[in-house]
């Protein structure tokens, strides 16, 4: 019991609790957009466990393959796989069997379902790690479709297959993922460079950054109220929904316009408030 | 230099209780009005959830910045608007004009002129007419029986609202009433305060 207690807490900071949480929290938000009540409790299990599983296998699987790029970090050189305190083929061999288990229930559940988590997966360990990562700054749109997949694929369990409201909750998503990473890019520059990850601020400069993050955001925003406009959420919901996005807007101009850390670190925090608060109020509406 | 004071569990406690007040406010609290009142409402409760959120990440030091004058505005401006826009239906007009007047008077005054007293003439007078409507209007209603006893405490949320108003604008002018230390001690507390009297106030009219 100890043993397993132990690999436990080795094996949780390799699959970004926090991150893959969220990222779960949108695929639960995605089911029950379709109306699909959370009483249907076997399937709220299964969308749960068989995404959890996937993107806790893909972050995991991206852990063994950026474990060089994370040592030079000083963010990530404290991670077990960068820190060398789990072998890289113990690390492997984890996130294979996370990743086989979690599509393969996916899978089980519905095919389709299971295609596009498996989609989430090949995006972000395939094409944006292994891929593109290293080459060039715009891999991030790739791993932010893979960070899409999770509200689609709930979606499309619930719905039985694809509609433009999850196209649009997942476009969403996607504008919503440069608003989060590109100031994590521009708050650990040196870290990136010392990498030598081509980030967008090494790339374009700080300027052009900070227009793409604002410009990003207006997209986020639109395509949430539209989803949320196509779900058919009550007003008094959408009223809410428009502060948020309005407070998500102010932030992101005003790092255009008064770029300072402090903004810049708070509309890096504000952002995953604001696509959490966005998911709560996806699900409250159903309940 | 300003000093640094870190923000306690509790303080975060009270803040997320008064942006999930102000949410519930924005979701549930005013629908059933006509349009100009729901996004006057809408407004003001907004921007106590954002600002709330901001001091949330952020920390008291936030309530450093210039812009926190101008924003703090808004609050009681689009309040008081609310209340004029249900209550005296035939000045809804003059007093959104007076609104947007006094809203942009207050940024012109704070950002592009060099003189010290016109910026805190202009928030004294625009914060005073504000302030007194929120103040006095659900009272009077409330004790002449046109609205229930329970709205007059919209009424003292308005007085709270003062109370900050006042606090923050002395430890900008460097004369505060309170030590710095003190002001941010109970702000999370008394922020709270207002927002559950303005919410029970509008439930229980």
């Amino acid at each position: 019991m100890k043993t397993i207690v132990a690999k436990f807490r080795l094996y949780w900071p390799l699959t970004k609790g926090l991150q893959s949480g969220l990222l779960l929290a949108t695929g639960v938000a995605g089911y029950m957009s379709a109306r699909c009540p959370i009483f249907h409790i076997g399937t709220i299990l299964g969308l749960s466990g068989s995404l959890f599983l996937s993107i806790a296998g893909s972050t995991v699987l991206n852990m063994w393959w950026d474990r060089d790029i994370d040592a030079k970090m000083r963010r990530t050189q404290k991670r077990p796989s960068s820190a060398g305190t789990v072998s890289p083929e113990e690390i492997l061999r984890l996130g294979l069997v996370l990743s086989v288990i979690g599509v393969g229930w996916a899978v089980a559940i519905d095919a389709l379902y299971g295609l596009v988590v498996f989609a989430g997966l090949f995006f972000d360990v395939v094409i944006y790690s292994m891929w593109l990562k290293r080459r060039t700054c715009w891999g991030i749109v790739w791993g932010g479709v893979s960070g899409a997949m999770p509200i689609l694929a709930g979606r499309v369990l619930g719905l039985g297959g694809f509609d433009w409201i999850g196209i649009t909750l997942a476009l969403g998503v996607l504008f919503w993922i440069p608003t989060h990473t590109l100031t994590f890019s521009m708050k650990f520059f040196d870290d990136y460079k010392a990498a030598g990850v081509p980030t967008f601020p090494s790339t374009y400069g700080f300027a052009f950054t900070r227009t793409t993050i604002a410009i990003s955001s207006v997209l986020a925003a639109v395509a949430m109220g539209a989803a949320a406009f196509g779900i058919g959420m009550a007003w008094g919901f959408l009223r809410l929904l428009g502060v948020l996005s309005a407070g998500l807007l102010m932030l992101a101009f005003t790092i255009t316009f008064r770029p300072s850390d402090r903004v810049n670190f708070s509309l890096f925090k504000y952002a995953s408030i604001y696509m959490l608060a966005a998911m709560i109020l996806v699900v409250i509406e159903v309940l | 230099m300003t000093r640094f004071m870190k923000m306690t569990p509790i303080d975060r406690m009270l803040l997320l209780l008064t942006v999930l007040l102000a949410a519930y406010q924005i979701v549930v609290g005013i629908d059933g009005l006509s349009a100009l009142p729901i996004i006057a409402y809408t407004i003001a409760f907004g921007v106590l959830l954002v600002a709330g959120l901001l001091l949330f990440i952020l920390g008291f030091d936030v309530l450093d910045s210039p812009i926190v004058v101008i924003i703090s505005t808004i609050i009681p401006l689009s309040l008081s608007l609310g209340l004029v826009s249900e209550y005296f239906a035939s000045y809804r007009t003059p007093y959104l004009l007076f609104a947007i007047i006094g809203f942009a008077a207050v940024i012109i005054t704070r950002s592009f002129t060099t003189s010290e007293k016109l910026p805190v003439i202009v928030l004294a007078i625009i914060h005073g007419i504000a302030g007194l409507i929120i103040f006095l209007l659900p009272i009077i209603f409330a004790i002449s029986g046109k609205a229930k006893p329970g709205f007059a405490l919209v009424g003292i949320g308005g007085g709270l609202i003062g109370l900050v108003g006042l606090l923050l604008s002395f430890l900008k002018t460097g004369k505060p009433i309170l030590s710095r230390e003190r002001i941010f001690k109970i702000f999370p507390g008394l922020l709270l305060v207002m927002t559950a009297t303005y919410v029970a106030g509008f439930a229980l009219r």
